[in-house]
Parts: structure tokens; C-alpha cells; sequence
């Protein structure tokens, strides 16, 4: 009850200002230009692959266009989530608001989970306004149906796992900006991880692979829903959640 | 309805608010008065479940703010000093949050939302953006979403802070009217307020209680002296020199820098009304007599006396202003 009275209030507060409008737009304008591209070379390469078989083997819709569609897209939300977060809790407290919103009956958790679902709507439309790229393959090739799908299902939960963070740092300080540098930094950290995984070797390396963010989503864009990264990115989105929690109930005591 | 049991608030090593006790009945409207960083706002905190105490208890409604606090958040409007709104929104939209956050039934919300932009006198502006109202209707918008969901207790920070005249006269008759249905506490810098709106003043300084009385027993037990207050038309210094030499007089001073129609402040002993002697005198001078009123010590002087701890009255500085209000 309370969270959805926080949700509804949360998704009207990102759409009276520009802020939502204008990540939508960077999002769309850079994942459009990304299919454009992947979409020249993948055509460029089959009119290779049409004159030499050789270049044929596995060329295909999923693997040449939409994993690495998928792959970019995910680079571009660890950018710009922290944008659509920054403002959930550091700006109610700079505003003074948190001090009435914390006063009405109801719990912290409410409170938490109304602006995370808020933050994750969004994306989830904008991750459905993308649909048109996979739309537009359908007119001129084949793409299979299941790896579009779990494509996205990964991209959310990743997109979950970034907005939880968000919203943690979001709650630690009452300014924006810092809060969107720190969501941006610890967003860099987990996928730097992941590239440190490719320079070591051995136990190490399959150490930083199971921490890398990027690398549990390569699985989903190959239409196989693994439940092991399922969990991982519930298991960090929870983690973060409960994180945010015990930092309101903190900054509760020291006023 | 608010029961205070040794409150205390520490922010590193200051205490804001050392080991309080007070208590509201209910259907009260009690002031909290004192000046700034006297630990008003932290008590006000404290009592809404912003944040918890140090250490003591706290009773609201008949729960207890650590224990139950959302019950105790369900039976109260808050209104923080600065009247933090989400102005974005606009005024019905944000009215209509705050039903849905404080769990009016969803077939009462319209309903209750349009009763309260009636009696607050937002109808004109119920579809602007909070952002474009003048304070005055911000703090209105305020005292609606305080009153949404009827708590039985208001806890009112500053409720009059930057207000015109007209509207200060319209939010304290709000609260008055408030009396005896509602319990209130409010906080105020603005003294004469406390008179005309409260029941009880509980005057605090530096985190502790100075005094906790109504508004008249506070101004009766502090006053020294009885004053009366004369306009008497006459040469000034005749008038003072005249007067000085009567019985019982303790001392005349001159208000209004003097003049012909000057005025003047008698002090004579506590309980000593030399009114008709007074009256007797400027008229068996020949004077004209053209005003004769007992004028008491104002809260203002009650507060700064209790607050700066002043052995001697006369030597506080009085504008016209605060003897005639």
C-alpha cells in the first residue's frame, strides 16, 4: 500500500523533470547508433560469407548482431543508470522531504522498495522501446525468438543490480552528484573486475569471472537462462537493497 | 496524549535536548517557546519518529515511539519548519500521495483530500505546481497534508515562520479552532502568538525546560511590579517631577520620547493599585487626563527574563511595541 503510494509518486517526480527525458534519449540515440553499426558489419561480413562459404561458419542473427547488441546496451546502463538513481533519496534530503516521508506510517521498506520499482518501470520501458531493433531484424532475417527474451530478462536484472547500487549511494548523501559518481565508480569497479579475469589465469582468474557483472550476462544473451546468474544479480540487487536499509535506519540516528 | 519522559538527544558531545519531561493532555494546544538551538525542533523530531532519542521515552497517543512507531506515526501530523513539499507536484497531486501514504481508504481519498483544500483555502490553487505558490499557501498545503488522515495530535514547527500578517491571523485561527478537538504542540518564536493561541507555554532553553505554565500565570508570577500606563497632556517635566513625588510610586518613565500628550509608565509596588490616586493627581493639576490603563509584563519579557536569567526588569529594553501588544 504505502509503496505503491511511494512508486506512483516516485515515477510522477521523474517525469516532471528533464532528467528522465534526456536519459531516455541518450540511451536510445547511443543503443541505435550501436545496432546501426553492429548491423553494417554483420551485413558486411555475410556479403563476404555469400561469395566465401568460409567466412559462413557461424554467422548467424543471434550470435552477430544481438549479443553484442545486448553487450553494448549493457555498457551504456552501467552509464546511465546512476543518473535515474541519484535523485531517490539524495534529493529528498537535501529538499527536507525525507524528513516528512520518514514520519508517515510507513515502514523504511516500503519507502525502499516503492522508489526501487520506480527506478526499475523506467528502465523497463526503456528497455522496451529497444524492442524495435529486434523488431526491425525480424523484417529482413530469422533472429530467435528465446535468446530476445532472456536477452532482456539478463539486461533487466543487471539494470536491477545497478539501481540498487545507485539507490545505496543515492541514501549516503544529499548530494546528487556525488551520489551518481560513487554509483558510477562502484559500477566500473564490479565491471573492471571482470576484465581482470581475462589477465590472470588459473583459480584467480575464475575468481574475478564469477564477480564479474558483465560476464553472468553473457549467458542470457545466448538464450540460455542460467540459474546460477539469476541468482547472482537477485542475490547483488538483494545485497544492495538491504545495504540501503541499514544506511536509512544509520543516518536515522545520527539525525 | 504526548507524554515526555527524560528525553535526551546528544549530537557528538553537545546535548540538544537534556533529560526532558513534559506532558500534553489532550485537546491541548501547547507552546513550545524559546530561542534558536533550544532543542524545539530535536523534541519536535524526536516526538514524529524522525529519529530516536538518546536516551528516555516518549509517549504519543498512548504508544511509544520506539516500540510502535508506526502506530504512534498513523495518529500524527508533522509539519517540519520549513515546510518540505515535493514541488513538482501539484498540490492535489501531492495531497493525494500523502492520503495514500498515510493509508486513507482509497473511497475516502477524494473525498478528504477536497474537504481539507477547502478548509485550508487552497481551492484556487489545487491544479498549480507547488513549486509556483507563494509561501503563504506552501504553508497551507503543509498544515493540509498535517491534517490529512485526522490525526488526533499535530506536532507544528514554526507554523507562522514567514508569513504576512493576514496569513498568521489565518493559521493561528486554523489551529484555535483546533481546540479541545485536536491536541497540539507547537513551536514559535513569535511570543504574542503563544498568548493569543496556547493553553500552555513550556518555555525551553539550551535543551532544558525553564518553565511550563499558561500564558497568564507565567506573566503574573514574573511581575514585580504593577504598571499603569497614562497619557496625560501637561509640560513633561511637571508631569514627571509630580508624579515621582507621590506615595508608593517606584518609578516614572517617559515613553515616545515626550511632548505635550506624553506618555508615561508608572511602576509602583506589586499589588499596589494607585490608579484613582494617579487619576486624582494629574487632574487636581490641571492636567488633561487622556488615558489610564494597568499594563501588564508582556510574554516577551517573561521569555527573556526566564531565558537570560535578568535580576532587574527595568533594565530590559521595551519598544512601544511590546507594551501595547
Amino acid at each position: 500500500m504505502g509503496t505503491l503510494a511511494v512508486f506512483k509518486k516516485e515515477i510522477r517526480s521523474y517525469f516532471s523533470s528533464p532528467v528522465a527525458f534526456v536519459v531516455f534519449i541518450i540511451f536510445l540515440v547511443i543503443s541505435g547508433y550501436f545496432f546501426y553499426s553492429i548491423l553494417l558489419y554483420f551485413s558486411l561480413i555475410s556479403m563476404q560469407a555469400s561469395m566465401n562459404p568460409a567466412f559462413a561458419t557461424g554467422l548467424n542473427v543471434t550470435d552477430g548482431i544481438l549479443r553484442p547488441l545486448f553487450a553494448n546496451m549493457s555498457v551504456i546502463l552501467l552509464f546511465l543508470m546512476p543518473l535515474l538513481t541519484m535523485r531517490l533519496f539524495a534529493e529528498e534530503r537535501k529538499q527536507g522531504t525525507l524528513e516528512l516521508l520518514l514520519t508517515y506510517p510507513l515502514r523504511d521498506g516500503e519507502v525502499l522498495l516503492g522508489k526501487f520499482l520506480a527506478a526499475t518501470a523506467l528502465v523497463a520501458l526503456l528497455l522496451f522501446a529497444t524492442g524495435i531493433y529486434p523488431l526491425l531484424l525480424g523484417l529482413w532475417s530469422e533472429p530467435e525468438l528465446y535468446p530476445i527474451l532472456t536477452g532482456y530478462f539478463g539486461l533487466l536484472l543487471l539494470a536491477m543490480t545497478f539501481i540498487s547500487l545507485g539507490l545505496l549511494f543515492s541514501s549516503l548523501t544529499e548530494n546528487q552528484i556525488v551520489a551518481a559518481a560513487l554509483a558510477f565508480g562502484a559500477g566500473l569497479l564490479f565491471w573492471i573486475i571482470g576484465w581482470a579475469a581475462t589477465l590472470t589465469e588459473g583459480d584467480r582468474a575464475l575468481l574475478f569471472r564469477h564477480l564479474s557483472i558483465m560476464e553472468h550476462l553473457s549467458s542470457f544473451a545466448r538464450g540460455v537462462l542460467e540459474t546460477k546468474d539469476v541468482l547472482y544479480y537477485l542475490g547483488l540487487t538483494g545485497f544492495f537493497l538491504f545495504a540501503t536499509l541499514k544506511s536509512l535506519e544509520v543516518r536515522r540516528w545520527k539525525g | 496524549m504526548i507524554e515526555v519522559q527524560g528525553l535526551t538527544k546528544v549530537y557528538g558531545n553537545k546535548a540538544a535536548v537534556d533529560n526532558l519531561t513534559f506532558s500534553v493532555e489532550q485537546g491541548e494546544v501547547v507552546g513550545f517557546l524559546g530561542p534558536n538551538g533550544a532543542g524545539k525542533t530535536t523534541t519536535m523530531r524526536v516526538l514524529s519518529c524522525f529519529m530516536p532519542p538518546t536516551s528516555g521515552s516518549a509517549k504519543v497517543a498512548g504508544y511509544d515511539i520506539h516500540a510502535d512507531s508506526i502506530e504512534v506515526r498513523r495518529r500524527i501530523g508533522y509539519l517540519p519548519e520549513h515546510v518540505p513539499l515535493y514541488t513538482e507536484l501539484t498540490v492535489t497531486q501531492y495531497l493525494n500521495f500523502v492520503a495514500e501514504a498515510k493509508a486513507v481508504p482509497r473511497v475516502q481519498r477524494r473525498q478528504k483530500v477536497g474537504e481539507l483544500i477547502e478548509r485550508c483555502l487552497l481551492h484556487d490553487v489545487r491544479g498549480r505546481i507547488i513549486n509556483t505558490l507563494s509561501k503563504g499557501y506552501r504553508q497551507r498545503v503543509g498544515l493540509a497534508q498535517a491534517l490529512l488522515g485526522d490525526p488526533p495530535v499535530l506536532i507544528l514547527d514554526e507554523p507562522t515562520i514567514g508569513l504576512d500578517p493576514k496569513q498568521i491571523i489565518e493559521i493561528r485561527n486554523l489551529i484555535r479552532q483546533m481546540q479541545g478537538e485536536r491536541t497540539v504542540l507547537l513551536s514559535t518564536h513569535i511570543l504574542p502568538e503563544v498568548s493569543v493561541v496556547c493553553q500552555r507555554v513550556i518555555i525551553i532553553n539550551e535543551g532544558r525546560i525553564v518553565a511550563v505554565d499558561t500564558p497568564e500565570n507565567l506573566t503574573r508570577r514574573l511581575q514585580r511590579s504593577t504598571q499603569v500606563l497614562l497619557q496625560v497632556e501637561g509640560p513633561p517635566d511637571q508631569v514627571t517631577g509630580r508624579l515621582r513625588e507621590m506615595a508608593g510610586i517606584l518609578r516614572v518613565e517617559m515613553k515616545d520620547g515626550g511632548g505635550v500628550h506624553g506618555r508615561y509608565v508608572v511602576e509602583t509596588e506589586k499589588d499596589c493599585d494607585l490608579r484613582r490616586e494617579l487619576a486624582h493627581v494629574v487632574c487636581s493639576s490641571g492636567w488633561g487626563l487622556l488615558e489610564l490603563r494597568p499594563v501588564d509584563m508582556s510574554l516577551e519579557d517573561v521569555f527573556i527574563r526566564l531565558v537570560t536569567e535578568e535580576q532587574d526588569s527595568m533594565t530590559v529594553d521595551r519598544s512601544p511595541v511590546t507594551l501595547d501588544g
